[in-house]
């Protein structure tokens, strides 16, 4: 999985198969958010090959050990995100348990009613300028 | 030696360290810079983001991102949430979160899908290989998470597949038919074609293209509720005296290998608008400025000596066409922003799982990555 190390362990590459931007570009900003990191990059040599190679060059401490820290903060990330996430939906449904959002949402049924007056207002608002066309080419006449 | 003693002898002590420099903050041009993009008319400028946690150094300003930090500035709230659709807002997150997110709900998540279909009658107009397209492309409602993958060598099981039968005939005589995906029966217990090799060599019970070791609706997950499809769909249609009649298997894949095992009709976010107005816009401007946006950003608020002040009354609903901003003289009154780290995500289920579970499934495969990772490093 790593190489071009050569004995430095504070500059290393690493290559990762099975990912692709998803994973690398993620990586890529935990990394750079991270003091001890000096350079961090990232690239998929071709497109053809499912596999990326990461750059990570650090001040001091072993390229390894920075890597897998920014993993961990970034599995801790996404843990919040899928905490805050779920506490958001709990509230909305809380919020909103009395309309039926289950199998048979009601919200949805509002929304065709909301688009339907939109239409109804944009139809109206052409009418009224209809007779003002009409008018001016008379007037014209 | 202190600071002033060090000055007086000639010794070098940066500006940043005197006391009445304000530390850990970034002059105000530089924190638009970092916090928007600004969308000038002629074309969206300072799009990037600043990610290297060094980029402020030389103004003391740390750039690096505390967990306790992200956990405080980290918002979520809902907008809008039903059966199959649902948005929200997602603040104090970095662009290339929000995109993985996005790209794993697009191609990596996975669900059921038609993958092998046995036709036994097509005399139909809709070639085999068409119809098995179609049939492939039909949402399962059935969640993915009671299933496991079918690999290269392994038999189809009830763990693994799900068999549909379809079988619709117009009679001569009838107007043309119409087959839509409700039409498609599932079969529990497994598919009903028997395999044609070697019929005479065993004798024992008649082999199928499937080997079930139960029937499925007596799994607990199923036995009140059916598998099914999304229903309404137009598969083919049918002519006096044709007829169809096929097996379709189902299997559980993931979006990168065909998009229909994508478990969203459209996932996607955009950046929160941010409408200024740079000075006071009043009178017959403010009337002009209402007329020129068409997405009615803004309002007209009437001031107590009876004049008229432009408003902006629904930032979110900005496009960003920059309408607004066209004419020279405009660009200077109104500032179009769009804030970096507040996302507004939208997601759009086709019906085997609701949004906001997929939402959850996405991350925590995120989660898994970086794991993977973790454990081949040590």
């Amino acid at each position: 999985m790593e190489h071009a190390s050569f004995g430095d362990e504070r500059n290393a590459t690493f290559c990762i198969t099975e990912e692709d931007h998803t994973l690398a570009n993620s990586l890529r900003f935990a990394l750079n958010q991270d003091p001890r990191v000096m350079f961090c990059g990232y690239s998929i040599p071709h497109p053809s090959d499912a596999k990326v190679n990461i750059r990570v060059q650090t001040t001091g401490e072993p390229a390894r050990e920075v890597l897998k820290d920014s993993c961990q903060d970034l599995m801790l990330m996404c843990q919040h995100v899928r905490g805050s996430f779920d506490k958001a939906i709990a509230e909305f449904k809380r919020n909103n348990s009395s309309r039926n959002y289950g199998r048979n949402p009601i919200a949805k049924e509002d929304n065709t009613n909301r688009k339907l007056s939109e239409a109804k207002d944009c139809l109206s608002k052409q009418l009224h300028t209809l007779p003002k066309f009409n008018n001016h080419n008379q007037n014209r006449q | 030696m202190s600071d002033a003693e060090s000055m007086m002898h000639g010794g070098f002590v940066s500006a940043l360290d005197l006391p009445d420099v304000p530390s850990s903050k970034l002059p105000h041009h530089l924190d638009l810079r970092r916090t928007r993009v600004l969308c000038n008319s002629v074309a969206p400028d300072n799009t990037d983001t600043v990610q290297y946690s060094g980029a402020y150094a030389s103004m003391g300003v740390d750039n690096s991102l505390r967990l306790d930090d992200f956990r405080n500035n980290f918002k979520v709230n809902v907008n809008r949430l039903t059966a199959d659709e649902m948005e929200f807002d997602m603040v104090g997150v970095d662009p290339s979160l929000a995109n993985a997110f996005r790209r794993i709900l697009l191609a990596e998540l996975p669900t059921m899908a038609i993958e092998k279909v046995f036709i036994a009658n097509n005399t139909s107009v809709i070639q085999d290989e068409v119809l098995a397209h179609r049939l492939g492309l039909v949402p399962i409602i059935v969640d993915p998470r009671h299933f496991d993958y079918l690999s290269e060598n392994d038999r189809p099981n009830e763990k693994n597949t799900i068999v549909f039968k379809l079988h619709v005939r117009c009679k001569k005589g009838d107007p043309r038919g119409t087959v839509k995906s409700d039409e498609l029966r599932w079969l529990p217990k497994g598919s009903e074609f028997l395999k044609e090799s070697g019929a005479s060599a065993s004798n024992t019970k008649a082999e199928t293209y499937t080997s079930f070791n139960f029937s499925q609706d007596s799994m607990p997950e199923f036995s009140d509720n059916p598998i099914g499809v999304s229903p309404g769909i137009i598969v083919a249609k049918l002519a006096p005296g044709q007829e169809i009649e096929l097996e379709a298997h189902a299997v559980k894949g993931i979006g990168k290998t065909h998009a229909k095992w994508s478990p969203v009709a459209t996932c996607w976010y955009r950046m929160l608008p941010e409408v200024v107005l740079n000075e006071d816009i009043k009178g017959d401007m403010a009337e002009e400025l209402v007329k020129k946006c068409p997405a009615s950003v803004f309002d007209i608020e009437e001031l107590a000596n009876g004049k008229k002040r432009a408003t902006v009354a629904r930032p979110r609903a900005c496009t960003l066409c920059r309408e607004c901003v066209r004419d020279d003289e405009w660009e200077r009154r109104i500032s179009l922003c769009r804030v970096k780290d507040h996302f507004i995500f939208t997601i759009e289920s086709v019906g085997a799982l609701p949004p906001e579970v997929l939402f959850t499934e996405a991350v925590k495969i995120l989660e898994d990555k970086c794991e993977r990772v973790i454990s081949d490093l040590s």
